[in-house]
């Protein structure tokens, strides 16, 4: 029995070595979409280039506060800032070459210091914007209000603009019959304060730290910590693509399993396994874990070329790693007794079961990360298998967890093989004439 | 030796086989005939173990086969229909891989596949994969296969399916080479041929049905004549009666086949000088005459009224 078992194993992987095809489904489609998105992720996260916004500034004002505003967005390090006209600036967010561009209208300067002391009318700034990247908007909105309140507030309390709006705003006070004496006083006094300063500007040309002369700004300095498993460690993005795509051509090569099991009961080689004193058990049995065995190789090899090329490292527990992959790759081999338990014929099956595992994969987060999904969809994906393997491959990895965060991915991912195998002892057509 | 016993077999609706019983003694070669569809495969699978049948059992030297795992099944050789063997993997490895089914390992297992690569004549391909054989090469070793724990019966399924007469004749000769080692032999086909020439006895079957069992000159006993004459006139048929023909002496049977007399006779020596010249006398000479053997296609024939070929 123990014989028969090995030599059934060792058949099916002597089988996959000598497949040219499952070699290249395995590790070479795998590591070449797994590098391409990793890079498309944001790669090893120290690249430079990899977050870099490209948006295009329309500076139709060319005011002093215009061209300061277009200084301070220049040295946000997420932006990548350029100059430009209106209508080059529309063609190229149309076309998608650069997510966003703002427009800064003629006037703006005058139109923002007057509607800084008073009641005035708010000038606007445009931003136009590339509608599939709508993360991208919010983020240049957000940079670009900090930017614009600290150029026009800068310009105010010490640049010549501020001083001439301070001038005027005082004589149209003074001229004023509908303030009442003490509302006159009191913008008087904060008037004549805002002067003050002003001139105190004028005198010295390197305002101490923290004087208004500076501008507003935001009263917080924002340090960012990536979160990961130690310090220095940072977001792999080659990490989270590897997963996926492991993940992704590992079902594929399950299916193929299943396939190759329905060709050899085609070809009548089941005719001869069953003629042997062997019981089902061993002849399902040993498939199973041949399966397992070749997709816990293609887990290992496809992680080794990612943490040579890559630097994808498992930051968490080495034992939780191999725990997940052997566990996955278990899941693997019992899918493929599924399909071959519940296909027909290889060729009406095979399409059926490569839909199924594409729609298994994408929900599994497996093409774009998870926290892409709305909420109520990455609840319904943690039905999905692909999911847990995905997100256990990333907690070992990247994310540096510990052995424990393994064991909810395993536990998960060993009821789904379990609950495959049950189906495939029980409903397993042996007879293909049938 | 070997046993089958009133096997019934249906597949929805269908009767796949429908009480065959037979069996086939120590050394005996018995032959399974019979058109496609008939049962034939059916009831090798029955009897290998890969079907269960609804009804019956099948005895191994007086044991009733029981379940998957039945130590009695190395008893038994299969050669199925079709080539099962792995394309991609030599021909030792294959035969490694169907011997371990056997838990035959190391030297046993070398030993067991010397033997059969050299009844097969494939020892000096042994190494090559098995895609770079022909068809031929590849019914041999698909023969090899089912020879390597030394089975007492082989249950060989159309074994020279597709083959050239060239590699059907090695088979042939394989098959007689274990006749005389004493092995048990069920065939099945469909060639007339095939059967006559190997086998001790004949088990026809049709629709799931045993319809003869004997030995071939039992077999031949069934039929009117044993022998037929294909006459040629030069004249043509016209105006010759077949009644006439038939209430002749020694013949059996009288038909026209496309412009050609076909007459059964008992004794061919005897009875063609009297046809011939009967037929001259009466204004039909003849342009060419041969003579055939009744086969067990005419045995089929008789018995169901259909040819094996269009059944």
């Amino acid at each position: 029995m123990k014989t028969a078992f090995r030599a059934l194993v060792r058949k099916d992987v002597q089988l996959f070595l000598v497949d040219r095809r499952a070699l290249l489904m395995s590790f070479a489609i795998p590591i070449a979409i797994g590098s391409f998105f990793g890079y498309v992720f944001g790669g090893q996260s120290n690249r430079q280039d990899a977050s870099r916004i490209p948006v295009l500034l329309v500076d139709q004002d060319r005011s002093v506060i215009s061209t300061e505003i277009g200084k301070e967005l220049a040295t946000e390090r997420t932006l990548e800032v350029k100059p430009s006209d209106l209508e080059d600036a529309r063609a190229a967010v149309r076309k998608g070459s650069v997510m966003a561009a703002v427009v800064i209208p003629p006037h703006f300067g005058e139109a923002a210091g007057a509607a800084f002391f008073g009641p005035n009318l708010k000038p606007e700034i445009t931003v136009m914007y590339d509608p599939s990247h709508g993360a991208e908007r919010a983020m240049v909105q957000g940079i670009l209000t900090g930017k614009v309140m600290q150029s026009v507030s800068k310009e105010m309390f010490g640049g010549e603009t501020g001083r001439r709006m301070v001038k005027d705003s005082l004589e149209q006070i003074g001229r004023s019959r509908v303030l009442s004496p003490e509302d006159k006083k009191t913008l008087t006094d904060l008037l004549r304060s805002v002067q003050r300063l002003n001139e105190e500007a004028v005198a010295s040309l390197n305002p101490p730290p923290g004087s208004l002369t500076g501008g507003l700004s935001v009263p917080f300095i924002q340090r960012e910590v990536a979160v990961t498993s130690r310090d220095n460690i940072q977001y792999n993005g080659y990490a989270h693509a590897f997963a996926g795509m492991v993940v992704q051509f590992l079902l594929f090569l399950g299916i193929d399993f299943g396939i190759n099991l329905l060709q050899q009961r085609q070809r009548g080689l089941w005719k001869r396994f069953r003629a042997a004193p062997l019981s089902p058990a061993v002849l399902l049995g040993s498939r199973v874990v041949s399966a397992a065995i070749i997709s816990f190789f293609v887990i290992v090899v496809n992680f080794l070329f990612a943490r040579l090329i890559f630097g994808v490292r498992v930051e968490g527990s080495m034992a939780g790693f191999l725990g997940v992959s052997a566990a996955f790759a278990l899941m693997t081999a019992s899918f493929g007794l599924l399909v071959a338990t519940l296909g027909k014929t290889p060729e009406a099956t095979r399409g059926l079961a490569i839909f199924a595992t594409l729609l298994a994969v994408m929900l599994g987060g497996a093409w774009i990360p998870m926290f892409l999904f709305p909420q109520w969809l990455q609840k319904v994906t943690l039905v999905m298998p692909t999911r847990w393997a995905v997100d256990g491959l990333e907690a070992m990895t990247w994310r540096g967890l510990g052995r424990s965060a393994a064991l909810g991915p395993m536990a998960v991912l060993l009821a789904f093989a379990l609950v495959f195998n049950l189906i495939a002892v029980t409903r397993f057509r042996w007879e293909g004439e049938g | 030796m070997l046993e089958a016993n009133s096997l019934k077999k249906s597949y929805g609706n269908i009767m796949a086989v429908d009480g065959v019983s037979l069996r086939a003694a120590a050394g005996e070669t018995v032959g399974l005939l019979g058109p496609n569809g008939a049962g034939k495969t059916t009831t090798v699978s029955i009897i290998a173990g890969l079907v269960r049948p609804d009804y019956g059992s099948v005895k191994i030297g007086n044991r009733a086969l029981a379940g998957d795992t039945d130590p009695i099944k190395r008893r038994i050789g299969l050669v199925p229909q079709d080539l099962a063997l792995f394309d991609e993997l030599t021909a030792r490895d294959n035969l490694l891989l169907f011997a371990a089914l056997y838990d035959l390992a190391g030297i046993a297992a070398n030993r067991a596949i010397g033997e059969a690569l050299e009844l097969v004549g494939l020892s000096d391909r042994s190494r090559d994969r098995v895609r770079t054989y022909s068809g031929g090469m590849k019914r041999r070793l698909n023969l090899a296969v089912a020879l390597l724990h030394d089975p007492q019966i082989l249950l060989l399924d159309e074994p020279t399916v597709g083959v050239d007469p060239q590699s059907r004749n090695a088979i042939f000769d394989n098959l007689e080479t274990l006749k005389q080692h004493g092995k048990t032999l069920l065939y099945t086909t469909h060639y007339m041929e095939e059967a006559e020439r190997l086998c001790d006895r004949v088990v026809i079957i049709d629709h799931g049905r045993v319809i003869a069992d004997d030995g071939l000159q039992g077999l031949y006993r069934m039929l009117p004549a044993s022998n037929l004459l294909g006459i040629e006139l030069e004249s043509g048929v016209d105006g010759l009666a077949l009644d006439q023909v038939r209430a002749l002496p020694g013949v059996t049977s009288a038909e026209f086949e496309g412009g050609t007399l076909r007459v059964g006779v008992r004794d061919l020596a005897a009875e063609t000088p009297r046809l011939l010249q009967w037929l001259v006398d009466r204004g039909h000479p003849y342009r060419h005459v041969v003579s055939e053997r009744a086969d067990l296609e005419t045995v089929f024939l008789t018995l169901t009224g259909r040819s094996l070929r269009d059944a």
